[in-house]
């Protein structure tokens, strides 16, 4: 498979303090990187960086005229907003001049039903409303899914459906996902290569080959528990 | 003392876009801004009124220039437009008040009921109308970038530059209210009806309306209640919006 995305040498700094430095990794069309870190080590900042959301150096090279879906970790959203998920997902259409079929089939495909896109944003519940978003990001039928921690904010059960819905959608529209997680049993399940980050690359490679206990233990900085499931040793 | 009619229609069309424009300043968190935004044009009207020109150009060329620096500050530094705002708006308010003539300064900030002549009535509609077709033209690139920036990124809006748009209308509405409520009472018109709405409607849809219908309907009978009983329209009107908003608050059903 070719490259859909390929990252130089990136580079995003807050004056004097460089929070991601000399970054350089690629990622093939149709596969799943997971990029994973502790708090603070830029991981949002990276995405905000391909959407071209953050000025950085080096070059972010996305394959010729890809669209990319962005999915946010959270929205500091007042509670009151007066905008139901139904309006939020029409304006996307309206914005990518489609019509109101695309909303329909975007809430099927996350299955979000039409009487809980009615309510005001502030009323859905967390995976309601990651449901929500990862409709708004499929409307305009994106080639790339950007995905900040599908889980925060959602429940253990709730998690795995994301995760389940998430690859679902990978193999039925042959989209390439790059998601951030912290759950690393779930990177062991579903990606095809993992970025370690911590400001700069830790380690990069299938998850496999990478998530060595060593290399979790530079990137996190302290011995890190994780559960591999015998099936993903092989 | 009656009421043109030309006037009173062109009442209907700023009332309209004020309701309309004081929805997204309401939601982009810019209420107390949006008042105290009205008072950059202060200095303004003062300098006018010493160079002995119309008070309103002074007063829009007031407020374009604060429109431009809190743009550009917002831009460069990353603070708040709130905090941009506070600041250039208390500093416009002590050069305003130092430099308008004592009695004029009191017409300045509550404004009065003049005559309009038809180049006034044709330039102020069009300028009304203009707001009105930007803001339901773009409210779909407002709601998304005012939801997130980065997912307005993601569907193809510059937020930087729809802010600049938006800026720059808002600040067309307050010259116009500027005309027949003053500065200190055209900020209340673009917040009262839209936080009347934002309490009332559990939709987009339904806040622009009813924003809309409350602006119209306090301006239209706080004009006619100004007129039979010789007051000013300004307070009247602001109070009639005002009323609207703490009969919702009594009157709206819980969920």
């Amino acid at each position: 498979m070719p490259d859909i995305l390929e990252v130089k040498n990136l580079s995003v700094a807050f004056g004097q303090i460089k929070i991601l430095s000399h970054l350089s990794f690629s990622v093939k069309e149709a596969s799943t990187l997971a990029v994973i870190g502790p708090n603070g080590a830029g991981k949002t900042l990276l995405f905000r960086a391909l959407i071209g959301a953050e000025r950085h150096s080096g070059e972010v090279v996305w394959k010729p005229g890809i669209k990319i879906g962005y999915i946010p970790q959270k929205l500091d959203l007042e509670r009151d907003l007066p905008v139901t998920a139904l309006e939020l997902l029409m304006a996307k259409a309206a914005i990518v001049k489609l019509g109101a079929k695309h909303v329909d089939e975007s809430l099927k495909l996350v299955d979000l039903p039409i009487k809980d896109a009615r309510q005001p944003i502030g009323n859905l519940s967390g995976g309601q409303f990651q449901r929500a978003l990862i409709a708004f990001a499929l409307i305009g039928e994106p080639e790339v899914l950007l995905f900040d921690e599908p889980t925060a904010g959602v429940d253990a059960p709730g998690q795995e459906k994301i995760y389940e819905l998430t690859n679902r959608l990978k193999k039925e529209k042959h989209l390439t996902v790059i998601i951030i997680s912290h759950d690393l049993s779930l990177v062991y399940e579903y990606a095809d290569e993992v970025l370690c980050l911590n400001r700069e690359k830790i380690c990069f490679g299938k998850p496999q080959e990478v998530l060595e206990p060593q290399a979790l233990e530079k990137l996190y900085g302290s011995p890190h528990k994780y559960y591999i499931h015998n099936d993903h040793r092989n | 003392m009656t009421i043109e009619t030309s006037y009173l229609l062109l009442s209907v069309f700023i009332a309209a876009a004020a309701g309309l424009v004081g929805c997204f300043a309401l939601m982009k968190k810019m209420t107390l801004a949006s008042d105290a935004f009205s008072h950059i044009a202060l200095p303004g009207l003062g300098i006018a009124i010493l160079l002995k020109i119309n008070p309103l150009i002074g007063g829009a060329a007031a407020l374009m220039i604060g429109g431009l620096l809190v743009w550009l500050i917002e831009n460069r530094t990353r603070i708040s437009s709130e905090a941009v705002i506070g600041v250039i708006f208390s500093a416009s308010l002590a050069v305003g008040s130092l430099i308008t003539p004592r009695e004029d300064l009191i017409e300045a900030l509550f404004g009065g009921l003049q005559a309009i002549n038809p180049l006034e009535f044709v330039i102020a509609a069009l300028i009304s109308l203009a707001i009105i077709a930007f803001i339901l033209k773009n409210k779909e690139r407002l709601v998304v970038s005012l939801i997130s920036r980065d997912l307005a990124a993601t569907s193809g809006i510059s937020t930087e530059r729809l802010n600049f748009y938006f800026l720059l209308f808002f600040s067309l509405t307050i010259i116009l209210g500027l005309r027949y409520s003053g500065v200190l009472l055209m900020g209340s018109l673009i917040i009262v009806p839209a936080a009347a709405a934002k309490y009332l409607s559990r939709s987009l849809k339904g806040m622009l309306a009813t924003s809309t219908v409350i602006s119209v309907v306090s301006t239209i009978s706080g004009l006619l209640l100004a007129s039979k009983f010789n007051l000013t329209a300004g307070p009247i009107i602001v109070i009639i919006a005002a009323a609207a908003f703490f009969a919702g608050l009594v009157l709206k059903p819980k969920d």
